[in-house]
């Protein structure tokens, strides 16, 4: 830690306090006054360290000391484009801050010599921030200006990977804290509830409620105790969004819960997170205790006489736990059992008490909306949805991250500007938004505007913002199948729709994408019949389901047997897969002329299938071939081709 | 030195229900897993029956009841991850290790877990063994470090036989 | 406040708070459910309840939903059945499809379902499910492949009993009520009390079935056979047999078990009346002696086994008298057998009670001597209409008969241990007799009446107020425990009985019976006590004698080795 700028922020921090009530407003340029040195920032959310950046910070540090440099050298959480990493960002002294990517280990010292004497050329550099009245890198972009970043408009995101998530400091420096003060300061619940009423700010964890209302009803429930809950039990396959805000940003986090839990009188806030994010959760714990250390949690916060304290619960592994009354049950340490609602959780939640549930991005939202005020806010998105939304992109795309764009940009602009469209020439076939609550978006609606009512249109669903590109390669029931399998594994099981439709569902999925020899007793029949089956206990699992998990568990399945429904039918009747996917659908054949005989793939084949002598051509025996393909990926003479 | 059960419980003095998650995860990460003593031990500081211990823990996927390999392979499963391949990948794992999903190697050396989503979905497919990311796992690249893993654990035993 | 709701197309009142289910209910417009239960608080989670209410877009669960004025619902709308024919329809997808094997058959909620609610061609086929058997209770059987989640046992052994010896366990379609780590149910702290069988909808859930084993002794060469049956037992079936809910056969009974091949017909209510003069007297001892107050009854098997587990500090507490049913299998092998020069070892005793945990109580090792049980079968209520079906048996063209001696002659005290709050009352009886030697002037103590899970009242005797309780349901016991423990000191008899509303209402009774007929039992019972002049234990002229000739005075050598027993901790996952 930096001790003596220490001081200055929370100098910094207290004249903002008193500000509030002189008017005399401190200037953030008169404290942060430390001076400047090299400085060298990594990426090290999950993602950055999964791509090797615990080498790169290895090597750069061996860098530092065998050419004595006096550098420092921060981690920082992630920027959001996840192929990029590792990514180094260096800032000289005097110099703008700029962004490389890809700085493997073996990049660094290459990197370092060329950086440190004033050249860029020769990296692959992201772009440079700028900041006014800093001399810029001549010939290198602004990093905004990346295809990437350029059509985002980043507010939950405008810290993540650019400050040093484990330094208050940091984040107070960059306005962080502010809003907070100013709300204590200045504002009763009422006011702020009224703004982040105006703003239309909606739960950005699924359904889309007013954050606003949901704090209001909370607010007017009477009670000796109230909870504010934080939902960061991403349990979504394909979103990660709020692992990488906490990562990067946690004091961003604590300081909207902060304000919401003044706005309706909670003293006591718990964030709900995963336990597969250990480093989500040691940065979250660095942050409370420094908020803690700043005054900014605690008892009698400024002197205000508001209370409170933060808690982390660790998520124990199930999706089911993203549904709010489950959420509490398991932090009440019952199973995760959703119950039915009437009451609502703003008038019976947690231990009974008046409860609000809000996800990591809703709050994050929060700081900057005091901050600019409801119109600013407002004015971004479409007419009625309102703000941004970030996206988890992966899948067949060539830049996967995170990014966060304003409602009303089309999917098409996501995935073939920001994303930079499909690699290997392949062809773009299906987006699945929401994960296993959503559903897909084809070609035909990629230039819908991304809004909460315009994604149920189409059949998909905002749920938590996991998108995942697919190209033509995928096989739709394939997809529909992992779908289910994962619902009807996270089911709580309580409500009958949800246990038992979700398994039919799937062994129906099973039963289609099956062999097609050895049938036994009604299975033909029952694979018919499949097609009608899915809708029909897709619509009643939807109708009778107990809580919004079962409600829009069939959804991966109805929206893709909506625009692919001749896929299904591929499966059921033709009994092929069109993408060639499904591997028990798929027949395999050895070209008499191109086989010599090598004998590599009876070796390989897992169950025998291939017969024939040595350098005589083989041949494959269907029964027993259960379409793996291994025998092809062995083949060295392109003989093995399928059918 | 790890802590013991009961020096754990000992941190849990006048503790609700709503201790319970947290203590069993604690119990585990010493542990490694949740044995029936420690449920019982668990049941009696808490009083909480112990059916009601077991039902909450067989709840969540986090909590297992038998010890895991001494490299535990977690397999990512995401969307991200399955429209990569991650199927491939783990069944490549399974016959290289000869084992299921959630089983341990007769020799105790490696465990097979499947998890929902590590988020780390910009890296797909992603393994992650002993708290270690792998990003872009192929069914080629895996029995690579597997076989990594494998010939760290012989290296060492080797070098444990040269000292005694 | 009254609302008014409209529910298909007519307008009915309703109050605020209610559900709409409570309010179609008391309307006559029936909707099924199967795991709602009365005076809980609902789950919601079986959802073959829903209905439609305007403005919500899903059904909604009738049972959970609260009303609002002037709401819209719509209970058999062609939507709302389809949903319900569908979810009946997924769980028969992968039920196992052996109705005629079935313990439950044409007593099951399931088929009744399935019948209501047309299903007819299996639409829905799914992998059936093939878990193991739990064979390891002797009192209960499970079968994990025929339970369909409604959660109804899991809350009845918790919120009623508060043992949780089940729970859920796993997740999703992996769910499964089991114990825990899956072990079997004799390792649990099950206490055997078959309360789960009672609220189990579907064949799940069974009582350990013996009645092969009675038919088999029945049809032994050389073994005697001899049967009693307990209180409860006479006012629990008749409506079985299309006679009138809680009607008293006795005699209709002693015909029938004769009939089928039992030699000897004998009373546990005897058994009973052994129990009150012991018992009065250990209390009597107790409270004389400085003796560690107060005493609980120990009748019931399952209350013992739970106090042995739960509260192994008030084992001291507990009544050493054995259960009536031990009392009286006690007194067949030592007395009776050398009244008719048998060897106890040749005589097979089977007892029929309305329980499930009698079953295990007759296994305990205490329970007689010289190898040889004091009970050999313990079959349940169940059991037992099964077996006069079995034998052919027209209940309603025998002729009554009357019970066997030297343990045919009753008191109506020891009659009403049946029901909750009886055994206190005869005990009462026969104590105030002891200590003042002169008789109640009015038997009949109302305060301890009724199906109130708890019941207290202050008796003087002498210059001695006796503070008694009585509760059922174990819940009850386990919260009247803790305020003893925590020095409520004006208590000194605690009678416990497992099943709320006592053995009327037992594990072993018949399956389905409503809150209706259940009355009627009782109030049966305190008919007979009404009706009969032998109001008092021991004035029973048998009783009398049989310490006369054999047993001599009460707590003495020859009763405490026959007729009293030790409790000791149990060593079983709580």
């Amino acid at each position: 830690m930096k001790p003596k700028s220490k001081i200055l922020a929370k100098d910094y921090l207290d004249k903002l306090s008193t500000g509030f009530e002189s008017s005399v407003m401190p200037k953030i340029e008169d404290y942060n006054t430390e001076k400047k040195k090299t400085i060298i920032y990594i990426g090290a959310g999950t993602c950055g360290l999964g791509a090797g950046a615990g080498k790169t910070k290895v090597a750069v540090e061996n860098y530092l000391s065998e050419k004595n440099i006096d550098a420092k050298i921060i981690e920082v959480g992630c920027i959001g484009y996840c192929t990029a990493e590792p990514i180094v960002d260096i800032e000289l002294p005097e110099k703008n801050r700029i962004s490389f990517s890809k700085v493997t280990s073996d990049k660094v010292d290459a990197l370092l010599d060329s950086v440190f004497a004033g050249k860029s050329e020769g990296h692959a550099i992201l772009g440079q921030f700028e900041v006014d009245g800093i001399k810029p890198w001549t010939k290198v972009p602004k990093i905004f200006d990346h295809p990437f970043f350029v059509k985002q408009k980043r507010i939950v995101l405008q810290n993540c990977g650019i400050i040093d998530p484990v330094s208050i400091d940091e984040y107070i420096f960059k306005g962080g804290y502010k809003s907070l003060i100013q709300v204590l300061k200045k504002q009763s619940s009422d006011e702020v509830i009224s703004t982040i009423e105006k703003s239309g700010l909606r739960g950005r964890g699924g359904g889309g409620f007013s954050t606003g209302m949901k704090w209001r009803l909370a607010y007017k429930t009477p009670s000796d105790q109230k909870y504010m809950i934080c939902n960061a039990d991403e349990g979504d396959p394909g979103a990660f969004m709020d692992r990488a805000v906490i990562e990067g940003d946690p004091h961003r986090l604590l300081e909207g819960l902060a304000i919401g839990s003044y706005a309706v009188g909670a003293s006591v806030a718990y964030i709900y997170i995963r336990a597969e994010y250990p480093l989500a959760i040691k940065r979250l714990k660095i942050a409370i205790q420094q908020a803690e250390d700043y005054g900014l949690l605690g008892h009698n916060i400024l002197n205000t006489g508001f209370d409170l304290k933060i808690k982390i619960k660790m998520g124990a592994g199930a999706f089911v736990c993203g549904e709010e009354t489950a959420l509490m049950h398991s932090i009440e340490g019952y199973r995760g059992m959703p119950s039915p609602r009437p009451p609502f959780p703003t008038e019976s939640g947690l231990f009974g008490k008046p409860s609000v549930i809000n996800n990591v991005e809703t709050y994050s939202n929060v700081p900057s909306i005091i901050q600019n005020g409801w119109e600013w806010y407002n004015a971004i998105g479409t007419e009625r949805s309102k703000g941004t939304k970030v996206f988890a992109l992966s899948g067949n795309v060539k830049n996967t991250g995170l990014v966060e764009i304003p409602m009303g940009t089309t999917v098409r602009e996501i995935i073939f500007d920001i994303a930079g469209g499909i690699p290997n020439k392949k062809k773009f076939k299906a987006v699945q938004i929401g994960g296993p609550s959503g559903g897909c978006i084809t070609e035909e609606n990629l230039d819908i505007q991304i809004d909460y009512q315009n994604l149920i249109a189409v059949g998909a669903m905002m749920g938590s913002g996991g998108l995942v590109v697919m190209d033509e390669d995928t096989c739709m029931v394939d997809i529909a199948k992992f779908f289910m399998d994962f619902i009807q594994r996270e089911s709580c099981g309580k409500c009958i729709p949800c246990r038992e439709g979700t398994k039919r569902m799937l062994e129906i999925l099973q039963n289609i994408t099956a062999k097609p020899h050895n049938y036994q007793g009604n299975q033909a029949l029952e694979r018919f019949r499949g097609v009608m089956q899915l809708e029909k206990l897709g619509h009643i699992i939807q109708e009778t389901s107990l809580c919004g998990l079962g409600q829009s568990a069939p959804n991966p399945v109805l929206s893709t047997l909506r625009y692919f429904r001749h896929e299904y039918e591929a499966h059921i009747f033709e009994r092929v897969c069109p993408a060639n996917k499904c591997t028990e659908l798929r027949k395999f054949k050895i070209l008499i002329d191109k086989c010599t005989g090598c004998t590599v793939c009876s070796k390989k084949c897992p169950t025998n299938a291939i017969i024939g002598s040595k350098k005589t051509p083989h041949f494959i025996v269907d029964d027993k071939c259960i379409g793996c393909g291994s025998c092809q990926e062995v083949c060295k003479f392109e003989a093995i081709e399928l059918i | 030195m790890k802590a013991t059960i009961d020096s754990i419980l000992i941190g849990y003095e006048n503790s609700g229900r709503d201790a319970l998650i947290p203590l069993l995860q604690e119990i585990q990460e010493n542990e490694g897993f949740l044995s029936e003593e420690a449920i019982v031990k668990t049941g009696n500081k808490l009083k909480i029956p112990t059916s009601k211990i077991y039902g909450v823990a067989t709840f969540y996927n986090q909590f297992r009841f038998e010890p895991v390999g001494k490299y535990h392979v977690q397999v990512c499963r995401g969307t991200a991850c399955h429209v990569l391949g991650s199927a491939t990948v783990l069944q490549e794992l399974e016959t290289c290790l000869k084992v299921k999903a959630g089983q341990t190697t007769r020799d105790g050396l490696f465990s097979i877990e499947v998890v929902a989503c590590i988020g780390a979905c910009g890296l797909a497919p992603v393994i992650c063994i002993n708290g270690e990311f792998y990003a872009n796992v192929t069914a080629v690249s895996i029995k690579n470090i597997i076989d990594t893993y494998r010939s760290k654990d012989a290296n060492y035993e080797t070098e444990v036989k040269n000292i005694s | 406040m009254s609302l008014n709701i409209d529910v298909n197309g007519k307008i009915y009142e309703a109050f605020d708070g209610e559900t709409i289910l409570t309010v179609l209910n008391r309307n006559g417009i029936r909707v099924p459910t199967l795991c709602n239960m009365k005076n809980f608080i609902p789950t919601g989670a079986c959802r073959i309840c829903v209905v439609e209410v305007e403005g919500n877009s899903k059904l909604v669960s009738s049972c959970s939903f609260p009303v609002f004025n002037n709401m819209k619902i719509k209970t058999h709308s062609p939507r709302v059945v389809e949903a319900r024919k569908t979810i009946v329809e997924l769980l028969l997808s992968n039920h196992p499809d052996d109705c005629l094997f079935c313990v439950r058959n044409s007593n099951c909620e399931l088929q009744s379902l399935a019948k209501e609610y047309h299903v007819v061609e299996r639409r829905i086929h799914g992998v059936k499910n093939n878990h193991k058997i739990d064979f390891s209770s002797l009192s209960i059987v499970r079968d994990p492949d025929k339970c369909i989640l409604c959660g109804r046992c899991v809350r009845v052994c918790e919120e009623t009993m508060g043992v949780s010896c089940i729970e859920f366990t796993n997740r999703g379609s992996k769910s499964i009520i089991g114990t825990t780590m899956g072990k079997g149910l004799n390792t649990s702290s099950c206490v055997n009390c078959g309360q789960c069988i009672m609220v189990c909808p579907t064949g799940a859930l069974s009582e350990r079935n013996q009645t092969s084993l009675v038919q088999e002794a029945l049809n032994h060469p050389e073994k005697m056979v001899v049967v009693q049956y307990a209180p409860s037992i006479t006012v629990s079936i008749a409506e079985e047999f299309g006679m009138k809910p809680g009607k008293d056969i006795t005699g209709t009974l002693n015909a029938a078990l004769r009939k089928m091949g039992f030699r000897f017909v004998f009373d546990t209510t005897f058994g009973a009346d052994l129990t009150i003069i012991e018992e009065a007297s250990e209390l009597i001892d107790r409270i004389t002696k400085a003796g560690k107050l107060p005493m609980f009854t120990s009748c019931c098997p399952a209350w013992v086994k739970y106090a042995e587990e739960f509260a192994p500090d008030f084992l001291v507490n507990l009544s050493s008298c054995k259960s009536p049913q031990q009392m009286t299998g006690a007194i067949i092998k030592t007395y009776f057998a050398d009244k008719i020069k048998q060897k106890p070892e040749d005589i097979i005793s089977v007892s029929i009670m309305p329980c499930t945990a009698k079953k295990f109580e007759a296994q305990r090792d205490t329970m007689g001597r010289n190898g040889v049980n004091d009970v050999d079968i313990v079959i349940s209520t169940r059991e037992l209409i099964e077996l006069i079906n079995l034998n052919g048996i027209d209940m309603n063209n025998i002729q009554p008969e009357i019970t066997d001696s030297p343990m045919g002659v009753r008191s109506s005290a020891g009659k009403i241990f049946g029901a909750t709050g009886g055994v206190m009352e005869a005990a009462l009886r026969t104590a105030y007799k002891i200590l003042t030697g002169t008789e109640l002037t009015n038997f009949k103590i109302s305060a301890l009446r009724g199906f109130a899970g708890r019941k207290e009242a202050k008796i003087q005797i002498n210059d001695l107020e006796v503070g008694v309780a009585v509760v059922s349901g174990l819940a009850n016991a386990a919260k009247l425990i803790e305020e003893i423990r925590n020095g409520r000191k004006d208590i000194h008899f605690v009678e416990v009985m497992t099943c709320p509303g006592g053995c009327i209402a037992g594990g072993g009774q018949r399956i389905g019976a409503s809150e209706a007929i259940i009355d009627a039992r009782m109030q049966s019972l305190y008919k007979i006590d009404e009706k009969e002049t032998l109001k008092a234990s021991h004035k029973n002229p048998e009783i009398v004698e049989l310490y006369a000739n054999f047993l001599g005075e009460p707590l003495q050598r020859k009763s405490h080795e026959l007729l009293h027993t030790k409790f000791c901790k149990r060593d079983v996952l709580l």
